[in-house]
């Protein structure tokens, strides 16, 4: 690891106009790279570098900057969010990488995700499974006084656990098959745990389920990759808990 | 121009529930004939959007992100107020209103703040409804913790996380009226300009982030939820995509743009580290609730932090404001800290920075709860700084966050151009001169759950559906002008990056528009960000073409706009010759250096009317009057 020295770097990027043009690996160096930057900073330095010669700067998705928002879609070094456990790429400092080390940037590689451009991709597939189920049916105002609903801490600090989910879809990148079983799991533990979600608890996991399925990503094979990488650490539980909700709603519905 | 801020009759306590029966109502069967625009998918867009939808009208959703669950609401960590008074400390909707409106330093509107205070007891129940998970006790029941400028504990949360559990409750409710074909969602889009026709707001101007293809969106109102501009600054604790595009164009089209010149600075933010820095992240202020904040009390003191003794620290705000300690509202906590760092006794290796000290609290409340309760925050800390906070004091600094200013809005949230609203940030109305924490996701969720659904339709009830067409001339006008904008920008071809004039505004803002202004510096900073302006449109290189994604184009628009917008804030405090909350004027202080205000000469809102390129912005005036509680000199002592 780093002690503070600034370093020299060789990229390998993934670049790619459109999501019908072929993509291809691009050489890049950067220098003097500060091991406190963030692994976006460093692609910020790189990108004004490229934009002064003319050319055309590196595509990457990226807002919060503080690992909540589940835009970073990087894939380094063979690893989603690059080498570090619980952590987005934007939480990546360079002080996680040595003086003359080559690093290998990718888009999130799955077919429920088609590269938008280099290394943006479209997870619109996530958005129509929350739309498929993924929510309480209520409409706004009318909702009981909050403290009506008992919940014990127990289970509301499990469904935390899994509602703290960004959507990023590491998960689905990691895994040889690109199962979303992680993200649809996280949603469903989060609601069936509550009272509030109870009630459509069957609907919801078929629905989410059908719509997972109808998106093109694979099944699970129990790798548990997904929850070895995932940046919020979200455990295979919830999917052991949306494989029980599919179960019985299946049953229920025979 | 009159504003009529169109305040309802009766006793404050009366006023929405005079509004909400005399209100005027559209037939449930003709809600479905009217569409309704809203951009931006935070907390206050995309409760609004659901909830619109919910009524039954149609409602097309912008925002530019790739989905509308990643809004920058969703890093707000500490929590949400409400006055339920469930922890039976002597809180009340009263006490709600009164904390607020003191710790807006009396430069918000009576109706509208206790407007706020009342629903937020209505937000907490909806998002519990949705199956949010607020911390609860052990018996099932919600549990609050206190926030900066209240003696109480209000505050909902969950874990350092709250922002993101609520958006992803109004995220979900706004996927569901996507499924049940109410919402048409339009993520990756832009909006570039608003259409207005016969004075009426009836459309936007889109640009498809993905293929450059610039769109014509008509609808019966638009409303904007598109956030604050606290990128002005180039660093802040914003998202990188946060900007006042959306709101800056309306204020061009005609919409007033008020109290420019509020800016929050949060107190306890990471410090800057080197010249690539690309944001700023904040602590929540939570912290606080158990952090102990001090620096050396000698100049120049460089021992480690353990290595100095008990008696030679100063809790400088616990030694100042002994009643709310390290509670104190942010804008006094920003002050105290660059109070602190400008006479020397900064710490850290560039010397801005003070202490925030969990020692005492891990003392007396062990590790795994503190682990609880911060948890995320500390891990947070660690993978940024290197440095483990269980371990030794976390180092913070303020840095821009929230911006109180925002569009001029009535009662009823719409602004100066008829049919066009601004809820949440993007609006200026309910926190003064200075936000208190665990507010803003409170003010985003009243206007968009329970506000705008009330308040629209006493404007559609009298704007029957013509079904305007977007071939009309009003919208080829306005398009051509956004697809001049968009070929001027990539025409230039100059030598420097959009990033490098972005970083050159920011320091200028940060200099002389930041925590502490004064006359000549102000005069100075609209000196330096007009030349700026200039170069910027000689020498600006953005390559690529519009017809692609192309960030750097995207990049360029928001940052023109922010190059005139900074102008207008350093207007706007350059008029305010007064102290006010997140407004600091160096010569209008108190012997002890805290805000000194104006009511005689400066108790308005100050609403800019644009008036061309080339012209000064009008100032007009608002006058705020406090009928129910008396403006005083704000003491936290």
């Amino acid at each position: 690891m780093s002690n503070g020295k600034k370093m020299n770097l060789s990229l390998k990027i993934w670049r790619q106009a459109d999501k019908n043009s072929a993509g291809e690996f691009k050489d890049y160096t950067v220098n003097n790279v500060s091991p406190d930057m963030s692994f976006l900073e460093m692609l910020d330095v790189l990108n004004e570098e490229l934009i002064i010669k003319g050319e055309e700067p590196v595509a990457f998705d990226h807002d919060c900057r503080e690992g909540i928002c589940g835009s970073c879609s990087l894939y380094i070094n063979g690893r989603p969010h690059g080498p570090k456990r619980g952590v987005t790429a934007c939480q990546l400092h360079m002080r996680s990488f040595h003086d003359g080390q080559s690093i290998v940037i990718e888009p999130w590689r799955a077919n429920a995700f088609p590269v938008v451009k280099d290394l943006i991709v479209d997870r619109s597939a996530f958005d129509r499974i929350i739309t498929a189920g993924g929510f309480v049916s209520v409409n706004s105002g009318g909702a009981a006084d909050a403290n009506s609903i008992l919940i014990s801490k127990d289970d509301v600090e499990y469904a935390l656990d899994a509602s703290q989910c960004i959507g990023c879809g590491a998960c689905v990148a990691v895994c040889k098959n690109s199962s979303a079983s992680l993200f649809v799991g996280a949603k469903i533990a989060h609601l069936s745990r509550l009272p509030q979600g109870s009630p459509e608890r069957h609907k919801r996991a078929i629905n989410m389920i059908k719509q997972m399925d109808k998106e093109g990503f694979g099944s699970c094979t129990n790798t548990e990759a997904c929850a070895a990488e995932c940046p919020k650490e979200i455990s295979m539980d919830v999917i052991v808990t949306m494989r029980k909700e599919y179960m019985k709603a299946i049953k229920e519905m025979e | 121009m009159e504003l009529n801020a169109k305040i309802p009759q009766g006793d404050l306590k009366d006023k929405w529930s005079y509004y909400k029966g005399n209100v005027k109502l559209v037939n449930p069967a003709n809600k479905r004939k009217y569409n309704l625009i809203v951009v931006g998918t935070g907390l206050a867009g995309a409760s609004a959007a659901a909830s619109l939808a919910e009524l039954g009208y149609n409602v097309k959703s912008f925002c530019f992100q790739d989905s509308p669950r990643r809004a920058h609401s969703i890093a707000a960590q500490g929590g949400i107020n409400a006055a339920k008074n469930y922890q039976n400390d002597g809180d009340s909707v009263w006490r709600l209103f009164y904390d607020t409106i003191k710790g807006g330093d009396y430069r918000a509107r009576e109706a509208n703040v206790h407007r706020l205070a009342e629903l937020s007891v209505n937000i907490i129940d909806q998002c519990v409804a949705q199956g949010v998970p607020f911390a609860r006790e052990y018996g099932g029941l919600l549990d609050n913790r206190s926030f900066g400028g209240a003696q109480v504990s209000r505050t909902f949360y969950a874990r350092g996380q709250t922002g993101q559990q609520l958006l992803l409750g109004a995220y979900s409710a706004l996927m569901r009226q996507v499924g049940l074909g109410k919402v048409k969602l339009f993520p990756r889009y832009e909006m570039l300009d608003l259409v207005v026709v016969d004075g009426r707001a009836r459309g936007i101007i889109t640009r498809n982030l993905i293929t450059g293809a610039v769109e014509r969106h008509a609808a019966d109102a638009v409303i904007l939820a598109t956030g604050g501009y606290g990128n002005l600054f180039y660093l802040s604790t914003n998202a990188k995509g946060s900007n006042v595009t959306a709101s800056w164009r309306s204020y061009k089209r005609g919409a007033l743009f008020a109290n420019p010149c509020f800016t929050q600075i949060h107190p306890t933010c990471i410090p800057v580290k080197g010249d690539y820095q690309s944001k700023l992240t904040l602590m929540s202020e939570s912290l606080r609730n158990d952090g102990r904040v001090w620096v050396p009390k000698r100049k120049g003191d460089t021992r480690k932090p353990m290595d100095i003794p008990e008696n030679e620290r100063d809790y400088y705000l616990e030694r100042k404001y002994p009643s709310f300690g390290n509670l104190v509202p942010r804008d006094v906590a920003s002050r105290n800290a660059k109070e602190v760092v400008d006479e020397g006794r900064g710490v850290g290796e560039s010397g801005f920075a003070v202490y925030l000290d969990f020692a005492d609290a891990i003392k007396r409340l062990g590790v795994d709860e503190i682990k609880m309760r911060y948890g995320n925050l500390f891990d947070m800390y660690y993978q940024i700084t290197d440095e483990d906070p269980y371990k030794v004091p976390m180092r913070i600094y303020p840095a821009v966050h929230y911006t109180m200013g925002g569009l001029w809005v009535d009662y009823e949230l719409m602004t100066t151009i008829p049919g066009l609203y601004a809820l949440g940030e993007c609006n200026f109305s309910d926190h003064g001169a200075n936000r208190l924490g665990a507010s803003a996701l409170m003010q985003g969720l009243a206007d968009g759950y329970f506000v705008i659904p009330y308040t629209i339709g006493n404007y559609l009830a009298d704007h029957r559906p013509d079904g305007l067409d977007i071939n009309a001339q009003e919208f080829e006008t306005v398009e051509k002008e956004v697809n001049d904008r968009v070929g001027k920008l990539l025409s230039v071809n100059g030598s420097r990056t959009v990033d490098d004039f972005h970083r050159n505004l920011g320091q200028i803002m940060w200099e002389y528009v930041g925590m502490s202004r004064n006359e000549g510096g102000l005069k100075k900073a609209i000196k330096l960000i007009s030349e700026l302006r200039d170069e910027f449109w000689k020498d600006v290189k953005v390559l690529g073409r519009n017809e692609e994604l192309n960030q750097s184009l995207e990049k360029a628009g928001r940052v023109a706009d922010f190059l005139e917008l900074g102008e207008l804030v350093a207007r706007g405090a350059l008029n305010r010759n007064e102290s006010c909350g997140g407004h600091f004027r160096a010569e209008y202080q108190t012997q002890e250096n805290e805000a000194l205000r104006d009511d005689e000469n400066y108790c308005y809102v100050a609403a800019w009317q644009f008036k061309g390129d080339d012209q000064l912005p009008e100032l007009h005036k608002e006058n705020l009057k406090f009928e129910f509680v008396t403006p005083s000199q704000r003491s936290y002592k």
